[in-house]
C-alpha cells in the first residue's frame, strides 16, 4: 500500500480502531450514546442514497423507522413471537409502504415525493396514537430483548454490538452497492432523466428502489431501536424526527456514506450539549433547542451543502487507483452489412400546437456512412434529433431503425435496439470518474442487479465492463487518466468523453448533437479525427451540426434542413454548390 | 347518518374548505413564481389568529416580539451580505424597507394593545402585523440560495417551519386561544342553520379569490408574477427583477395567510403550532392542483374541507389519516395522467 493509499484510509482505520477499543475505556453513558448513534446513522445512511446521491429526499424516514419499531414491538408483546420474526415484519412492512408511496409519487415531479412523505409521516404518527393495539398515545411497553441461540442482547454493551456491527455491515453493503452498476445508475440520477435514460437505465425503477432501500434501512434502526429502549410510543417518529435524519444526514456530508456516521455522531453530541447548557440559560429549553437547530441547519443548507466529510476530505490525498485490469472482451454485436438501410425517416411532421417544427422530412443512413443533417439555426434540427432518439414523438410519419418502426419507443427503448446518443449540452457526471462515466455506458450491456452488486457477486462482469471502458477511452484518446473526474475536463475533453461512452454501448447508430459546438479549432480538428478513424472502425454515424466547414471534409452525405422542412440532400461538394443552401446560409435575398 | 346532519356537516365543510382555499392559493401563488414549497404558510395564518386573539383579550400579542426578531435578523443578515459585496451604502434604503416599515405596525401594537379597539381595528392590526413576515423570511431564508434546486428550498422551506414553531412556543405559549367571532347571526336557509360566520368566511375567501384574479389579469406587477411563474429567465431578460416578484408573492400570499387566519380563529383552537396541519392541509387542495392551476387547486381545496368535515364526524380521531391517505389516490391519478407528458427536471 503506497503512502498516499494509507493516509487517505487513515480515517476509516481509526474509526474501527475507536469503535473496537471504546466499550473497554468508556462508560455506561458514552456507550449508550454510541447505541443511539448507530441507530440514527443507519437512517442517514439511507437518506445519504436517497438525498445526497441520488438527489431525491424523504421526510417521512423516521415514521419507516416507526413502522419497523412498531412491528416488532406488536408482534413481540401481543404474541409473544421472537424478535426475529419480529425483524421480518418490520422489514416487510417499511419495503411495502415504500414501494406503494414511491410507485404513486415517483412518476411525478422531485418535489412530490418529500411532500407525499410529509403527509404519510403524519397520517402514520396519528395511527399509532390512535391504535389501541398500538397502545394509542401511551405507547407499547415491555418489548422483549434480541436474543441469538444462547447470547442475549439485553444489555446497552451487548447491543452495542450488535448496533454497530449492523451499520458496518449496511455500510460496507452500501458502499459496495455504489460501485456496481446499479450504483452507477444511482449517481447518474442527479444528471436528468434524459441522460440516464439515453444509457438504458430505467430511472424510474432505480429511484423506487433506491427509496425502497432507504425505507428499508429505516425499518431495520426501528427494530434495533424497539429491543433496545424496551419500548415504543409515537413521539420519536413524528415528521421532527424526520427532519433531524435529514440533518444528520448533510452536516455529515450527504454525498458521502461515511457522512452518515459523522452527521449523526455530530447531531446526537450537539443535542446533548445543548440539553445541558440550554435549562441553565432559559426556561424555554425545548423550544430554544428546536429554534437554534432549525436556524443551524437553514445556514448549514445556505453556506456548507456539502457537509463535514467533504470538507475534511479536501486535505486528504486522494487515493490512487490502479489501471483497471485487463479482462475478457464483452461480446460485440455484429454489424449489419455495410451499404445496408439502417435509419430511415419517413414524412415525419412535429408540430407543437400551430408551429410546424418538422414539416414531412424524410432521409435514410446507411450502414457504414457519416451523414450529417444540417441547417442554420431554427431550421428544426434539434427537433429531428429528439424525434429520432425518441425523447419527443412525431404527430405523423414513421421512423425505422435497423427495419424496426420505432416511431412510438422511448428513448430506453430505443438506445437498448442499438442507437447511441451525445447531448449538445455536455450531460456528463462531473462527480464521477472519466471511466465510471464510460462504463456507464455499458449499463444494458451488463446485468447484475442491486443484490448481486451490494454483496459483490458481480466482480466478472465489472471487470469486463470496466476493461470495456479503458477499450472506448484509449479509442478515443482518453485513456491517460482513467480515474480523474469527468468534471476536470476541457470542454472538448468533455464531448469525446460523451463519444465514449456512447460507444461503451457497443451501438449500431451514433447519434451526435452539434459535437462540434463551443469547440476551439485545435479541438475541432481532434474531434474530426476521432470521427473519421471511428467510421475507419466501420461505425455508423448520424451528426446533426450547426457549423458547416466542421463537416465538409468529413462526412459521406450532407442533409439541408430549414424552416422544419428538408431542402436538400446530396453530396458535400453538391451541398456546397447549392446556390438555396448558400442563400439559407447566408441569408441571401435573392 | 340523517340527511340533516349531512347538510350541516356540508356548510361547515364548505366553512373550511374556503379557507384552505385561501391558503392553497397562496401555496400556488408562491410555488409558481419563486420554486419554493412554502410549508410555513400555516404558521403565519396560526400566527394572525393568535395575534388576535391576543388583542381582543387586551394584551400585548407575542407577534409583536416575533416580527422584531425576524426583521433584525433580516438586517443584519442583508447588512453583513451588501458590505461584503461593497455595497454598504444600500443598507439605509433597505433598512428602511425591511426593517422600519414593519415595526410600524409592531410599535402601533405596542400602544394600542391595552386599550379597547373596535374588531375590526383590530383584526386589520392583526393581519398587518404578520404581513411584513413573508416577505422578511424569503429575504432570510430563500433569496441567498434563490437558484438551488427545488429540493434544498423545499427542505430550507420545513427547517424554517420548526424554527417559527419554536419561536411561536416561545412567544405564544402552548394554550390554545379561540377568537371572537366576527359575526353570531344564525340564519335559517333550506331547512339548515346557517351561521353568519360561515357565510362570511365563504364570502372573504370569493371576494380574495376576485381580487387574486384582477391582480393577475389587469395590473403590471400581477402581470410580471404571472411571466415569472411562466419562464424565469425569460422574465429576467424582459427586465423583471425576481427580487422584486418574489417578495410581491410572498407580500400577497401573507396577506391571504393573514386573511386565512382571522377566518379560522374563531371555527377552532388555535396553537402555536397549529399552523403546520393547516398548511398542510391545504396543500393536499394544491397537489391537486398540481401546484400550478389555480381552478383545480381552489376545488381541490375545498374537497378537503368537505373531506374534513364528513371525516371528522365519522372518527374524528383518524381524520388527519383519512384526509392525508386520500393523497394517495390522488397522486396516483396525476401520476397516471402526468406519465405520458414527462418533462425533464433541473440538474444540480
Amino acid at each position: 500500500m503506497s503512502n498516499s493509499s494509507l493516509i487517505a484510509r487513515l480515517p476509516l482505520i481509526a474509526g474501527l480502531l475507536v469503535l473496537v477499543l471504546l466499550p473497554s475505556f468508556a462508560g455506561t453513558f458514552a456507550v449508550t450514546l454510541m447505541n443511539y448513534i448507530g441507530i440514527y446513522a443507519l437512517v442517514a445512511l439511507g437518506l445519504v442514497l436517497l438525498t445526497g446521491i441520488g438527489g431525491l429526499t424523504s421526510f417521512g424516514q423516521a415514521s419507516f423507522v416507526g413502522v419497523g419499531a412498531y412491528s416488532t414491538a406488536w408482534l413481540t408483546t401481543a404474541y409473544g413471537l421472537s424478535p426475529w420474526a419480529g425483524l421480518v415484519l418490520a422489514l416487510v412492512l417499511t419495503g411495502v409502504a415504500a414501494l406503494v408511496i414511491g410507485t404513486v409519487t415517483l412518476r411525478l415531479g422531485g418535489h412530490f415525493l418529500p411532500l407525499s412523505t410529509i403527509a404519510w409521516g403524519i397520517s402514520i404518527y396519528f395511527l399509532f396514537g390512535n391504535m389501541d393495539s398500538l397502545g394509542r398515545f401511551g405507547g407499547l411497553s415491555g418489548v422483549p430483548p434480541i436474543t441469538l441461540g444462547p447470547i442475549s442482547f439485553a444489555t446497552n454493551g451487548a447491543m452495542y454490538v450488535l448496533i454497530w456491527i449492523t451499520v458496518c455491515i449496511s455500510a460496507l453493503l452500501c458502499w459496495n452497492l455504489l460501485r456496481s452498476r446499479e450504483g452507477r445508475a444511482i449517481r447518474s440520477l442527479r444528471g436528468g432523466r434524459i441522460m440516464s435514460e439515453s444509457f438504458g437505465i430505467n430511472t424510474f425503477r432505480i429511484r423506487l428502489y433506491t427509496f425502497v432501500i432507504a425505507a428499508l434501512l429505516a425499518g431495520l434502526s426501528g427494530w434495533l431501536y424497539a429491543h433496545m429502549s424496551r419500548f415504543v410510543s409515537p413521539a420519536p417518529f413524528d415528521v421532527r424526527a424526520s427532519i433531524d435524519y435529514l440533518f444528520m444526514a448533510i452536516s455529515g456530508g450527504s454525498g458521502y456514506l461515511a457522512g452518515a456516521i459523522v452527521g449523526s455522531a455530530f447531531t446526537s453530541v450537539a443535542k446533548n450539549f445543548l440539553q445541558d447548557v440550554l435549562p441553565s440559560i432559559t426556561s424555554n429549553a425545548g423550544p430554544f433547542e428546536t429554534v437554534i437547530f432549525s436556524v443551524i441547519f437553514i445556514l448549514l443548507l445556505q453556506y456548507a451543502r456539502t457537509g463535514i466529510v467533504a470538507s475534511v476530505q479536501r486535505w486528504l490525498p486522494r487515493r490512487a487507483l490502479p489501471m483497471p485490469a485487463e479482462a475478457e472482451e464483452m461480446p460485440r454485436r455484429v454489424m449489419p452489412e455495410p451499404g445496408s438501410l439502417m435509419l430511415e425517416v419517413d414524412k415525419v411532421v412535429k408540430r407543437f400546437g400551430g408551429l410546424v417544427a418538422v414539416n414531412e422530412v424524410d432521409f435514410t443512413v446507411r450502414t457504414g456512412e457519416i451523414v450529417a443533417l444540417i441547417g442554420p439555426n431554427g431550421a428544426g434540427k434539434s427537433t429531428m434529433f429528439n424525434l429520432i432518439s425518441g425523447v419527443l414523438g412525431p404527430t405523423e410519419g414513421r421512423v425505422r431503425f435497423l427495419g424496426q418502426d420505432i416511431t412510438s419507443y422511448g428513448p430506453r427503448r430505443i438506445a437498448s435496439l442499438g442507437l447511441s446518443r451525445t447531448f449538445q449540452h455536455v450531460k456528463l457526471r462531473p462527480t464521477m470518474s472519466l471511466i465510471d462515466n464510460v462504463m456507464l455506458g455499458a449499463y444494458r450491456r451488463t446485468s447484475s442487479g442491486f443484490l448481486a452488486g451490494a454483496l459483490r457477486l458481480n466482480q466478472a462482469e465489472e471487470r469486463r465492463a470496466r476493461h470495456e471502458a479503458m477499450r472506448q477511452l484509449r479509442r478515443c484518446g482518453l485513456g491517460d487518466n482513467p480515474h480523474e473526474l469527468a468534471g476536470n475536463l476541457a470542454l472538448g475533453q468533455q464531448r469525446i468523453l460523451e463519444i465514449a461512452r456512447a460507444l461503451a454501448a457497443d451501438p449500431a447508430l451514433l447519434l451526435l448533437d452539434e459535437p462540434a459546438a463551443g469547440l476551439r479549432r485545435l479541438e475541432k480538428k481532434a474531434l474530426a479525427d476521432l470521427l473519421r478513424s471511428l467510421r475507419g472502425e466501420g461505425v455508423t454515424i448520424l451528426l446533426v451540426e450547426h457549423d458547416m466547414e466542421f463537416v465538409m471534409d468529413l462526412v459521406d452525405r450532407i442533409v439541408v434542413m430549414e424552416f422544419g422542412s428538408k431542402l436538400t440532400e446530396g453530396l458535400p461538394a453538391d451541398v456546397r454548390a447549392d446556390k438555396r443552401v448558400q442563400d439559407a446560409y447566408l441569408g441571401g435575398t435573392a | 347518518m340523517t340527511a340533516e346532519i349531512a347538510l350541516i356537516l356540508g356548510v361547515d365543510g364548505i366553512a373550511t374548505g374556503a379557507i384552505y382555499v385561501l391558503v392553497a392559493l397562496g401555496i400556488v401563488l408562491i410555488f409558481s413564481v419563486t420554486r419554493v414549497v412554502f410549508v410555513p404558510f400555516g404558521d403565519l395564518a396560526a400566527f394572525t389568529a393568535l395575534t388576535l386573539a391576543a388583542l381582543q383579550s387586551g394584551q400585548l400579542p407575542g407577534t409583536v416580539w416575533l416580527v422584531a426578531v425576524v426583521a433584525g435578523l433580516t438586517l443584519l443578515a442583508e447588512a453583513a451580505r451588501l458590505v461584503r459585496s461593497g455595497r454598504a451604502r444600500k443598507i439605509p434604503s433597505f433598512a428602511a424597507v425591511y426593517f422600519v416599515l414593519p415595526m410600524i405596525p409592531v410599535l402601533l401594537c405596542i400602544a394600542l394593545a391595552q386599550t379597547d379597539m373596535p374588531m375590526a381595528i383590530e383584526v386589520i392590526l392583526a393581519v398587518l402585523l404578520v404581513l411584513p413576515l413573508g416577505p422578511l423570511l424569503n429575504r432570510l431564508a430563500f433569496r441567498p440560495i434563490a437558484d438551488a434546486p427545488v429540493l434544498v428550498l423545499l427542505i430550507v422551506a420545513v427547517a424554517l417551519h420548526f424554527a417559527l414553531a419554536g419561536l411561536g412556543l416561545i412567544f405564544f405559549g402552548p394554550e390554545g386561544f379561540r377568537t371572537e367571532p366576527l359575526s353570531d347571526a344564525i340564519y335559517e336557509i333550506g331547512g339548515t342553520v346557517v351561521s353568519a360566520q360561515a357565510m362570511l368566511v365563504v364570502l372573504a375567501s370569493v371576494v380574495f379569490m376576485g381580487l387574486l384574479y384582477l391582480f393577475f389579469e389587469f395590473t403590471h406587477t400581477g402581470k410580471a408574477l404571472r411571466a415569472t411563474a411562466v419562464n424565469r429567465v425569460g422574465a429576467r431578460l424582459m427586465g423583471i427583477r425576481p427580487t422584486v416578484t418574489g417578495d410581491v408573492a410572498f407580500l400577497l400570499a401573507s396577506l391571504l395567510a393573514g386573511v386565512a387566519g382571522v377566518l379560522i380563529g374563531p371555527i377552532t383552537s388555535i396553537y402555536y403550532d397549529s399552523g403546520f396541519l393547516f398548511g398542510l392541509k391545504a396543500f393536499v387542495g394544491a397537489i391537486i392542483g398540481g401546484l400550478v392551476s389555480y381552478p383545480i387547486t381552489a376545488l381541490g381545496a375545498l374537497f378537503v374541507g368537505l373531506l374534513e368535515s364528513y371525516a371528522s364526524f365519522w372518527n374524528s380521531a383518524f381524520k388527519e389519516v383519512v384526509i392525508f391517505s386520500f393523497l394517495i389516490p390522488v397522486l396516483l391519478w396525476r401520476s397516471i395522467s402526468a406519465a405520458s407528458h414527462e418533462e425533464e427536471e433541473e440538474e444540480e
